[in-house]
């Protein structure tokens, strides 16, 4: 794996709203190198969709800021930028894809439309040259008669479709990054298989780098290198794929992890995480998940926990790691 | 044993008007002939993808949708012949929890409404008694007694499908619908969902119909599951034999395209050209047959009736006749 391609440094984003300051990110740091596949997991509300969106800077302001943190990507403080300096970014070196491509693509134009302006945009090219990019880029993401996909409108494909023709928009222009938010979560597993298969082929193949938000931890198993594990607007857990579903170390990722049904375990007593999300309004004092958590002792509830490093590698934030291995 | 709830054949066609006036009319085939059973204490899974027609197989048997096919059989007793008080009778033995917690809960009614009109409804409770009976409900499913008091917006998704289950359970049913109740739930929640519905079955002796577009759900919560590909059964059986020795080429797909949580058997996903085919211009002869990859010639002529491969495990595929 190479250098560090996005480094995020103590990330703090809030939300200004009538009930309240909702801290949906709190200090989050995270990395991605170089060609890596990074999978974000975490429930609803979380914050990882936030987190994705920081990076682009793209969050609604207001009611949404920017609170703390530094966003450096290939060095460079993303939150430093100017505007025209960011939009050079977008699209350019760093893409986005979402969960519903139905809602990112706009209806009353052509896929062919919509595409080749992105990469009329973003590359010095003429018509003729950009629809050659198109074609070639729909042939890769595995689109049966990619001419005709270009004449057609969003709502005349399917959803799986739509997401291919998603991804071959946003590699079309050669970012280094790919932030991809829950893109597979709206469409079936036969579905999902195509579409993971065919962004992992291309992607791998031209060491593009990937920050894969999931709440689905088979999703993450399957595709991932490294997982970052988020609960309530802080990052909980990071280790590689292996280690973290060989040996979690968080009670909340343990807790995730046995409470989701699996086919070889048959009907057994699922375990479960008591309680639900909290707010992030007015989140718990000390480690966000201790009234939730199995483990709690003197410390939690006052004071938050550091990044402890059990295994090399292997970052967990909690106060039971805090005297090297314990349990 | 005499089964709880017995369908047979069931149709439902639903009519899409185009052209001029809407004088052209075309049949969404959403269900199209579809036999089952479930049996006392017992869960049928019903799985398949979106748009498979397995919401409506649910809506068919509750009488909220009706037959244009088919009959249901509650205890032997068939749904469409009954009437009136007759119905209401049976119906209040038969009973759902839908997937969506937020939109079927009426955010103006109390809690001790939601769950206590079915009493009123089925003149089971009045007064002092509903709210007794409410309560005690609530208890049941993991809720307290002074939520009765509380409107649907003051509780979180999981606490919300525990009201929807309550409902579904105070007027005594033998019979349940599942319908996606943990789609829209995270999977810390939808876990205390799932131990609180077999724990409920364990210890009442229910009749689950749990639908689910989610294998490892439907798995973990049958004894029995029916695999629905465009609005057919296409291979059913007991739970584990039906993972264990998948025979349907669709069923063994599905399995094959599921990203288990576990990085160690990480493999390639087993992927089907193409989309699922628009239920208004159904493939002829096997409906699976564009898709499938061991299709050969007869497949995209005669469509394959479901036979009994092994004992108790049925598949609806030329493979096996």
């Amino acid at each position: 794996m190479g250098a560090a391609l996005l480094e995020i440094r103590d990330l703090s984003v809030q939300f200004f709203t009538y009930q309240g300051v909702v801290r949906a990110l709190e200090g989050v740091s995270l990395s991605v190198a170089e060609g890596e596949i990074l999978g974000l997991v975490g429930e609803t509300g979380c914050g990882k969709s936030v987190l994705a969106r920081a990076v682009l800077r793209v969050i609604a302001e207001p009611p949404g800021k920017i609170t703390a943190g530094r966003v450096l990507f290939k060095g460079r403080d993303l939150l430093a930028l100017d505007r025209r300096q960011m939009r050079r970014i977008r699209g350019n070196e760093i893409s986005m894809i979402f969960q519903e491509p139905m809602s990112s693509l706009n209806p009353v134009f052509t896929i062919g439309n919509q595409m080749m302006e992105v990469v009329t945009l973003h590359q010095r090219v003429g018509r003729d040259e950009a629809r050659g990019i198109c074609l070639d880029m729909l042939r890769q993401v595995k689109m049966p008669d990619p001419d005709q996909v270009l004449a057609k409108y969003p709502h005349e494909l399917s959803g799986g479709m739509l997401q291919r023709a998603m991804i071959a928009m946003e590699l079309s222009c050669r970012p280094d990054l790919l932030l991809a938010d829950e893109p597979t979560t709206a469409l079936d597993v036969t579905v999902q298989a195509q579409v993971l298969t065919i962004l992992e082929e291309l992607t791998r193949s031209r060491g593009v780098a990937v920050l894969f938000i999931s709440h689905d931890l088979g999703v993450i198993a399957q595709l991932c290198d490294r997982v970052a594990v988020m609960y309530a607007g802080k990052i909980v857990e990071t280790a590689a794929v292996a280690e973290l579903f060989a040996a979690p170390r968080h009670p909340y990722t343990r807790g995730l992890l046995q409470a989701i049904p699996r086919i070889g375990r048959g009907r057994e007593e699922l375990a479960v995480i008591p309680g639900s999300v909290p707010g992030l309004v007015d989140p718990p004092p000390g480690c966000r998940f201790h009234p939730r958590c199995a483990h709690r002792f003197a410390p939690c509830d006052r004071q938050v926990p550091a990044l402890f490093e059990p295994a090399p590698g292997h970052h967990v934030a909690c106060h039971l790691y805090a005297s090297g291995e314990s349990r | 044993m005499e089964p709880i709830i017995a369908a047979r054949d069931l149709v439902k066609h639903f009519p899409i008007r185009q052209g001029f006036l809407g004088r052209r009319v075309m049949h969404l085939k959403a269900v199209d002939g579809v036999s089952f059973h479930v049996n006392r204490g017992e869960t049928l899974g019903l799985v398949g993808e979106s748009g498979c027609g397995k919401t409506t197989v649910g809506r068919l048997l509750l009488n909220l949708l009706g037959l244009d096919g088919g009959s249901v059989h509650f205890k032997g007793v068939e749904l469409s012949a009954l009437q009136g008080r007759a119905l209401r009778e049976v119906r209040r033995h038969l009973q759902v929890v839908f997937q969506d917690p937020h939109s079927s809960l009426d955010p103006r009614m109390l809690v001790k409404k939601i769950v206590g009109a079915p009493l009123e409804v089925n003149g089971l409770a009045r007064g002092a008694e509903v709210v007794r009976r409410v309560k005690a409900m609530l208890a049941e499913v993991g809720l307290n007694e002074e939520h009765v008091y509380r409107y649907p917006h003051e509780f979180s998704g999981g606490q919300r499908q525990r009201i929807g289950i309550a409902r579904a359970l105070i007027t005594g049913p033998e019979f349940i619908v599942f319908d996606e109740p943990t789609s829209a739930l995270d999977v810390s929640v939808q876990a205390q969902i799932l131990n609180l519905a077999k724990d409920l079955q364990r210890r009442h002796g229910y009749a689950y119909l749990f639908i689910s577009h989610d294998l490892s759900v439907i798995r973990h919560m049958s004894h029995r599951i029916a695999v629905m590909y465009l609005g057919i059964i296409v291979e059913s059986g007991g739970a584990e034999e039906l993972f264990g020795e998948p025979l349907h080429p669709y069923t063994r797909a599905l399995i094959g395209a599921l990203p288990q949580p576990d990085p160690a058997v990480r493999r390639r996903l087993s992927t089907l050209p193409g989309d699922v085919p628009s239920p208004v211009h159904l493939p002829p002869g096997c409906r699976f047959h564009p898709r499938c990859p061991e299709a050969f010639q007869i497949c995209s002529r005669s469509a394959p009736g479901l036979r009994e491969v092994k004992h108790g495990h049925w598949a609806a595929c030329h493979l096996y006749s």
